[in-house]
């Protein structure tokens, strides 16, 4: 085929590029602020905060030799002379340059006792001579000589690691590299990530059922009414957060508005208030109520372009209205339905205020233990493993849900 | 003309308010035929959409009773009342094909499959879109879309169809195609349709009746050309089609002829049909077509003009005429005789016939 030119005698498509390009140009100055933003405060912190999740080498950087001497070792019976002294010299070195802290505080998170281990041993290392460093160690104190301590450091030891991953679903590597359960009583994480999904969908589903018929007449009413409903359907969005859990607080607590009511009417008496708050019940309400919003847009938007037209025929051609609904109007909501069911789901097993707040111990979610991994043990490792792992999951919905309804169908209002 | 005089549907002292101030629909009497065409023709806010809405059921009448084959429907809901509905913007269910559309009324009916699609492919070909099936809505052009809601309005065999505006939204041509191939389904199916519409040139093609609506009373009810050549009020004369309007004082009356007195004090012989009292104001309606240059000797209303505007329309030519002290007075001149040539500024002798000026209520320009 020839190629096209412009009446000047240019290639049809070279000009076409040229003109284009100022346009995009100047479409990508537009967006710069806003991207360099993003870079700078949303993508490079993610991104680093991601890396943290595998990124061990802090603890084979404070004691290099070790971390080469116990990776040859085969971890079956107590190491040898050589790998002992190795050790000294390594914590002596951190010791010197005042790291040694750092190093029991790591070393603490692969097995408790570490931390205590090492401060008293540090103390002490001054007093050590040379040689027969294996007896000094474990005359010092006889955890030295105890198998576990020394295969819970060589797990430590390499500089990358999936083992904050593992943690987050309860599963550790032993020292031989295999992937074994935690003990019974150690298993915290997967109760809360089956909780946090339990609670996400479950919200998710109460979201839809209180939403659809609101929405519904939303799109139904005249806009003067509807106008005045929407207010009130958006009206939580204009009230902090904090201050919505709170009052919820107030309406739930034993000797709260709803229970006051409750026994006023002597529908339970004032010895069997109902606890409706710190557990479960009073996480799903609170929350129910906040994403509200979340459902009740998208669907909104959905239902106010299914022409009322369309009911009628139905009905004119025979539907029974329930017939009609189920044939025409349900399935032209999917959109909706989906675009909504999608959001509150996602920030729902990302939620942290609420479930802290109202959720007491058996209301707390995956991202209440995120947060206590950054704040109480400050072991942002785990904390970002568990992050990702909770990005992860979004994504993968997403990804579902693309295959499934298909991306280009939803609709956000 | 109705094809047999029993009545099919019957609206009884039907009035309509939706506010409980003011009634949009106003003692309603009307009888269709079995078998009939009849159109509703109006402005908008006339009341014709109103009627039909209670035909089908998604409106009811705040008073009245409306019987669909001498039973009174007001109680019965719109999906029980087997009527088939045409709506102005076809109404498609968007996520089904053109199949699924025309089978949601057989299937609610729990009709056989074989036979769903024996009636489905039938109907199709009523509306020539065999192998249409599979598309979706959204796939077809509005021609197209519309023959779909066609289909699917008759396709479960009603004995009625409403039709509301169905054109509405067609460009000019594809109107008029379409208002044929409605016209040629209801003369083979011999279905009773009642259709809505505000277009009169729609009106005046297909129907076998239209009824003319106008601030919620129907302000005649007769066959296109009865409407056309013999409007009974002023308001249905300016409606339906073009006309001249001259206002003027009865002087003189009898039951077949009366002379009218107009401002500029000349006497026109008229055809009484709602004034026939002297000394009533009237206005008289005069068709453009009807005026004659020319005219032959006994004729009673002669009349000099000067041409103002002349404009050229392909088949016709039509003046504009300053006649009476009046400058917007319209004569068409049909193109084929050629016998006139017309300038600005010439004079011509016009004239009527006393039958074709109508006296009719009066009403103020």
């Amino acid at each position: 085929m020839s190629k096209i030119l412009t009446t000047e005698g240019l290639p049809l498509e070279t000009s076409l590029k040229k003109v284009e390009q100022k346009n995009k140009f100047r479409a990508f100055l537009l967006v710069l602020p806003l991207l360099l933003f993003l870079i700078v405060a949303y993508v490079w912190p993610i991104l680093n905060l991601l890396t943290r999740s595998v990124d061990n080498r802090l603890i084979s950087d404070l004691l290099p030799q070790t971390a080469i001497a116990l990776s040859n070792w085969e971890g079956n019976e107590l190491p040898s002379e050589d790998i002992y002294k190795i050790f000294y010299l390594d914590l002596n070195e951190a010791h010197k340059q005042k790291l040694s802290g750092k190093v029991s505080t790591r070393l603490n998170y692969a097995k408790n006792g570490f931390k205590s281990l090492i401060n008293k041993t540090r103390r002490k290392l001054k007093n050590f001579e040379d040689g027969n460093y294996k007896d000094q160690f474990i005359d010092l104190n006889k955890k030295w000589g105890d198998i576990e301590y020394w295969q819970a450091m060589k797990v430590a030891m390499p500089k990358y690691t999936i083992d904050k991953y593992l943690g987050s679903v309860d599963l550790e590597k032993n020292y031989s590299g295999e992937i074994i359960q935690k003990p019974e009583k150690r298993r915290i994480h997967r109760t809360l990530w089956y909780r946090t999904f339990y609670v996400a969908l479950g919200v998710t589903i109460c979201c839809l059922l209180l939403a659809y018929p609101i929405a519904h007449l939303l799109s139904t009413l005249p806009l003067r009414y509807s106008n005045l409903l929407l207010i009130c359907v958006l009206l939580p969005f204009w009230t902090s957060l904090l201050v919505r859990t709170s009052s919820w607080m107030i309406l739930l607590q034993q000797q709260g508005v709803l229970n006051d009511i409750l026994v006023y009417f002597k529908i339970v008496g004032d010895k069997s208030r109902l606890e409706l708050m710190y557990n479960m019940t009073g996480t799903f309400v609170a929350m129910t109520q906040i994403l509200l919003p979340f459902m009740v847009l998208p669907l909104y938007s959905v239902m106010k372009t299914i022409p009322p037209s369309l009911m009628r025929a139905g009905s004119s051609l025979g539907g029974t209205p329930f017939h009609s609904f189920r044939k025409i109007y349900f399935p032209l909501t999917y959109p909706g339905i989906g675009a909504g069911s999608l959001l509150v789901f996602i920030l729902a097993i990302g939620y942290y205020i609420t479930p802290a707040l109202v959720g007491g111990a058996s209301g707390t979610l995956i991202s209440n233990r995120i947060a206590y991994h950054m704040k109480e043990t400050l072991d942002w490792s785990m904390a970002s493993a568990m992050g990702t792992m909770l990005l992860v999951s979004v994504l993968v919905l997403y990804w579902l849900y693309n295959k499934i309804l298909g991306i280009d169908n939803i609709k956000l209002g | 003309m109705p094809q047999s005089s029993n009545t099919f549907v019957r609206f009884e002292k039907i009035d309509k308010s939706y506010d409980g101030k003011e009634l949009v629909v106003k003692n309603l009497n009307l009888d269709i035929a079995e078998g009939e065409f009849l159109t509703l023709l109006g402005p908008s806010g006339s009341g014709k959409t109103t009627t039909l809405m209670m035909l089908a059921g998604f409106e009811n009448p705040t008073s009245g009773e409306i019987y669909l084959d001498k039973k009174p429907i007001s109680s019965i809901t719109p999906h029980k009342r087997g009527i088939g509905m045409v709506f102005q913007n076809y109404a498609l269910f968007p996520h089904m094909t053109v199949y699924e559309n025309l089978a949601f009324p057989l299937r609610v009916r729990k009709i056989q499959n074989d036979e769903i699609e024996n009636k489905i492919n039938k109907a199709l070909d009523m509306v020539s879109l065999t192998n249409f099936e599979n598309r979706m809505p959204n796939q077809l052009s509005g021609g197209q879309q519309q023959r779909v809601a066609v289909a699917r309005a008759l396709v479960f065999e009603p004995k009625l169809v409403l039709m509301d505006e169905p054109l509405g939204a067609l460009d000019k041509n594809l109107r008029e195609s379409m208002q044929y191939e409605l016209k040629h389904i209801h003369e083979t199916l011999g279905v009773t349709i009642v259709y809505v519409t505000h277009d009169q040139g729609e009106a005046l093609t297909m129907s076998n009746r239209i009824a003319v609506f106008n601030d919620g009373y129907i302000q005649q009810l007769s066959s296109p050309n009865e409407l056309y050549e013999r409007p009974t009020n002023s308001f249905v004369a300016r409606f339906i089609g073009e006309n001249n309007i001259i206002n003027g004082t009865i002087v003189e009356s009898d039951s077949k002829q009366c002379k009218v007195k107009t401002d500029n004090d000349e006497i026109i012989h008229a055809n009484p049909v709602i004034s026939n009292n002297v000394g009533d104001t009237t206005s008289m309606s005069l068709r453009p077509e009807r005026v004659l240059i020319n005219p032959s000797a006994e004729i009673p209303n002669k009349f000099k003009a000067k041409i103002e505007e002349v404009i050229y329309h392909g088949d016709h030519t039509r003046l504009r005429v300053k006649l009476l002290n009046q400058n917007d007075f319209i004569l068409k001149v049909p193109n084929a005789s050629n016998i006139f040539s017309f300038e600005n500024g010439s004079e011509l002798l016009l004239g009527w016939d006393s039958q074709d000026c109508r006296a009719l209520d009066f009403i103020d320009n």
